[in-house]
């Protein structure tokens, strides 16, 4: 505490904005939101994961219905102004397989299918309770609105990346959070005790780390049968992931922790009979937050493109459950590639949320560093 | 500098025996084996199927089975045979982990002839408009996926004609000549080389310009330029040189980064690497085939380690080795 507050006597003179006394919350907030791509990488970020909660309510269509009539439909040209030339409420027309050979779509002449919000489409269940079958919008009539486009087997890919979206964001959160969990407890031990534990907790870490991580990643997959249940097989990606990304966090939280016992407030702490669980979670961990805080953002990215990686590979989510990486398997075939490339519209979206993770954790180190706060101000 | 080589090299081995073992650990946690998907075939007898796990020691329990493949590594550098290919698993992957070689050294040759350059210009030029634009791509190109990279080079290749689909040798390989060969080769080699190039060169760019920033503010480079020396010499010789040491350090993570990235990129751009090689053996439940790959990918990281701490010794005289 002491050194926390000699830094702040030091640093209010040279920035007379700051109000004295402000807490160390508002210091970072005032840091962080000088950064406009830190500020902006948040807002993408709640965007997505607010999209992913509410999929089934924005996504206009069912995840699962196919349609062979509909296979690769390019996305659906929005008009704003009838066959007369004069503006009306958006619409879109019908459109029918002109040419299956080279799987080409053509407008009805004359079909107006008016674009409405809160239509009723499919039925879902939100978040297991909630039972609706309002969407937010939707083309009225049998025609129908694909903003990104169908894939191969005529599912709608924009209903498809919000579903998606669900399970590939998450995996980074859930990850992080079973990572940090072990590499905490598991570094926060090896540093304090040292010793046998230490050693060994080192030596396996360094096997881990010497396997490169796709390998391994996938030599963990094989260990489990090829055709489980789909959410079995999401758990077992988030535990691979985490197992994978756990060692190197681990070491470098021991290293920490091993500089951070030497000082007097744990000889202090230790003096006045504390347990050493205690003093580790109480004493010592906190310490290592700003850079545990910066380094989960950072991370998330690694766990994302994990999931992407496996399910593109074949050894993931698989079919009909959308996943982002399964939905771009479709665009290995080049023919595909080249005549549908909205089918790759995934991979901008697995592109957006790691540029808004990394814009994300660059503003927080640039806040969360007390070296930068000062030299800044 | 030998002794810290010979120590590296013998800490070599219990690395190596600990991931054969967890590798082989893991492979035997799996359900079933290479022959169980030939059980479901009629028209080999049960007999022959038995005769052939009797052959390839899979009857036996697995820690016999691990003892036995470690025994033919040490004694007769055989690595076993690769059940779905009948070769032996050092033949197939010699190939392979050729190609791949060949793929992660152009892409490390890219990734730092273009970052060091780029670096140390926006540090010189810090807060410039080069500065400033090259940081904004250099965070797109952390941030860009290598599937998806991977996919739009492939676009590009097919809409332009520019550079071939994927492969490695074009149809009419053979009756080129050596340098026809050469070029072919390499005009192969270029778009999966950017893609595995792009996220490290951009990271590696990124490091450059911020450990030149920090040398540049040291004391002896302004007595340096005190003295009277050129801005070029103060920045190259004396800046640049201790600037570079943390990046020589990266250089086995990049390799790591490298080998892992190139499994999907080989995937993708259809070059017949070592991370394609090993997705079949993981798919066909081809165990020695895989736990040779494994092993091969991890002795090439754990030498890319040792490589980067060799030329940090020779690079930066005050480490003690």
């Amino acid at each position: 505490m002491a050194t926390v507050e000699a830094r702040r006597d030091d640093w209010v003179p040279e920035n007379p904005e700051a109000p004295a006394g402000a807490g160390p919350w508002a210091l970072f907030w005032r840091h962080f939101r000088r950064s406009q791509l830190a500020v902006a990488g948040s807002v993408v970020l709640v965007l997505f994961y607010g999209a992913a909660l509410f999929a089934p309510f924005l996504s206009p269509y069912d995840v699962e219905t196919q349609d062979r009539y509909r296979g690769f439909h390019p996305p659906t040209a929005v008009h704003f102004r009838d066959a007369g030339g004069n503006w009306r409420r958006p619409f879109v027309r019908s459109t029918e397989l002109s040419d299956p050979m080279r799987t080409k779509y053509s407008e009805v002449e004359g079909t107006e299918h008016s674009i409405r919000w809160f239509v009723r489409g499919a039925p879902y269940r939100l978040w297991g309770v909630i039972e609706s079958d309002i969407h937010l919008f939707g083309a009225q009539g049998d025609a129908r609105i694909h903003i990104m486009g169908t894939d191969q087997v005529g599912r709608d890919v924009f209903s498809r990346l919000l579903h998606g979206a669900r399970i590939s964001l998450s995996v980074g959160l859930i990850g992080i959070l079973i990572t940090y969990t072990l590499g905490l407890v598991f570094g926060g031990i090896a540093g304090y005790y040292g010793g046998v534990v230490d050693n060994l907790l080192m030596r396996f870490s360094e096997i881990l780390m010497s396997i490169p991580g796709l390998y391994l990643i996938l030599a963990l997959r094989a260990a489990f049968p090829a055709d489980l249940r789909s959410d079995l097989v999401y758990l077992i990606i988030i535990l691979i992931l985490s197992l994978v990304y756990w060692a190197s966090l681990a070491r470098i939280i021991r290293g920490m922790v091993l500089s951070l016992r030497e000082n007097e407030y744990v000889t202090a702490a230790e003096a006045l009979g504390m347990s050493s669980i205690r003093i580790i979670l109480r004493h010592i961990l906190p310490n290592t937050m700003s850079f545990v805080i910066v380094a989960a953002t950072i991370s998330v990215p690694a766990y994302i493109l994990g999931e992407v990686a496996l399910s593109f590979l074949g050894a993931g989510i698989q079919e009909p459950i959308p996943s982002w990486g399964n939905m771009l398997q479709q665009a290995q075939s080049i023919r595909v590639l080249k005549s549908f490339p909205w089918i790759l519209t995934p991979g901008v979206f697995i592109f957006l949320t790691v540029l808004a993770f990394n814009f994300l954790g660059d503003g927080l180190r640039d806040a969360l560093d007390p070296k930068k706060i000062q030299g800044d101000a | 500098m030998t002794k810290l080589i010979a120590y590296r090299l013998l800490h070599m081995i219990p690395v190596l025996l600990g991931i054969s073992f967890i590798t082989f650990l893991i492979m035997q946690l799996a359900p079933g084996d290479f022959l169980s998907t030939l059980e479901l075939d009629p028209q080999i007898s049960q007999e022959s199927i038995d005769a052939m796990r009797a052959r390839f020691g899979l009857d036996q329990h697995w820690t016999v089975q691990y003892v036995l493949w470690l025994k033919n590594i040490v004694f007769h550098l055989d690595f076993g045979t690769s059940f779905s290919r009948h070769q032996p698993v050092f033949s197939v992957l010699r190939t392979g982990f050729a190609n791949t070689l060949l793929l992660g050294i152009a892409a490390a040759t890219i990734t730092w002839v273009v970052a060091v350059p780029l670096g140390i210009v926006a540090a010189v030029k810090q807060y410039s408009w080069f500065d400033k634009s090259s940081s904004l791509v250099a965070f797109l190109g952390i941030s860009v996926p290598e599937v998806f990279l991977a996919l739009l080079l492939i676009l590009l290749a097919a809409w332009t004609g520019w550079f071939p689909i994927g492969g490695m040798r074009s149809l009419n390989f053979d009756t080129l000549s050596p340098m026809g060969k050469a070029l072919d080769m390499a005009h192969h080699l270029a778009l999966p080389a950017v893609v595995l190039a792009t996220v490290p060169l951009a990271s590696r760019m990124r490091q450059m310009r911020g450990n030149l920033l920090d040398v540049l503010r040291a004391d002896y480079v302004t007595t340096a330029r005190a003295k009277g020396l050129p801005e070029g010499t103060v920045i190259v010789k004396h800046a640049v040189r201790n600037a570079i040491n943390p990046l020589i350090t990266l250089f086995g993570y990049t390799l790591a980064t490298l080998l892992s990235g190139s499994l999907l990129v080989e995937v993708v751009m259809s070059w017949p690497g070592l991370g394609r090689i090993t997705l079949e053996a993981l798919q066909t439940r081809d165990l020695y085939l895989m736990m040779g790959s494994v092993m091969l990918s991890s002795t090439m990281l754990i030498l890319g380690n040792l490589i980067a701490d060799i030329l940090l010794a020779i690079s930066d005289p005050r480490i003690k080795v």
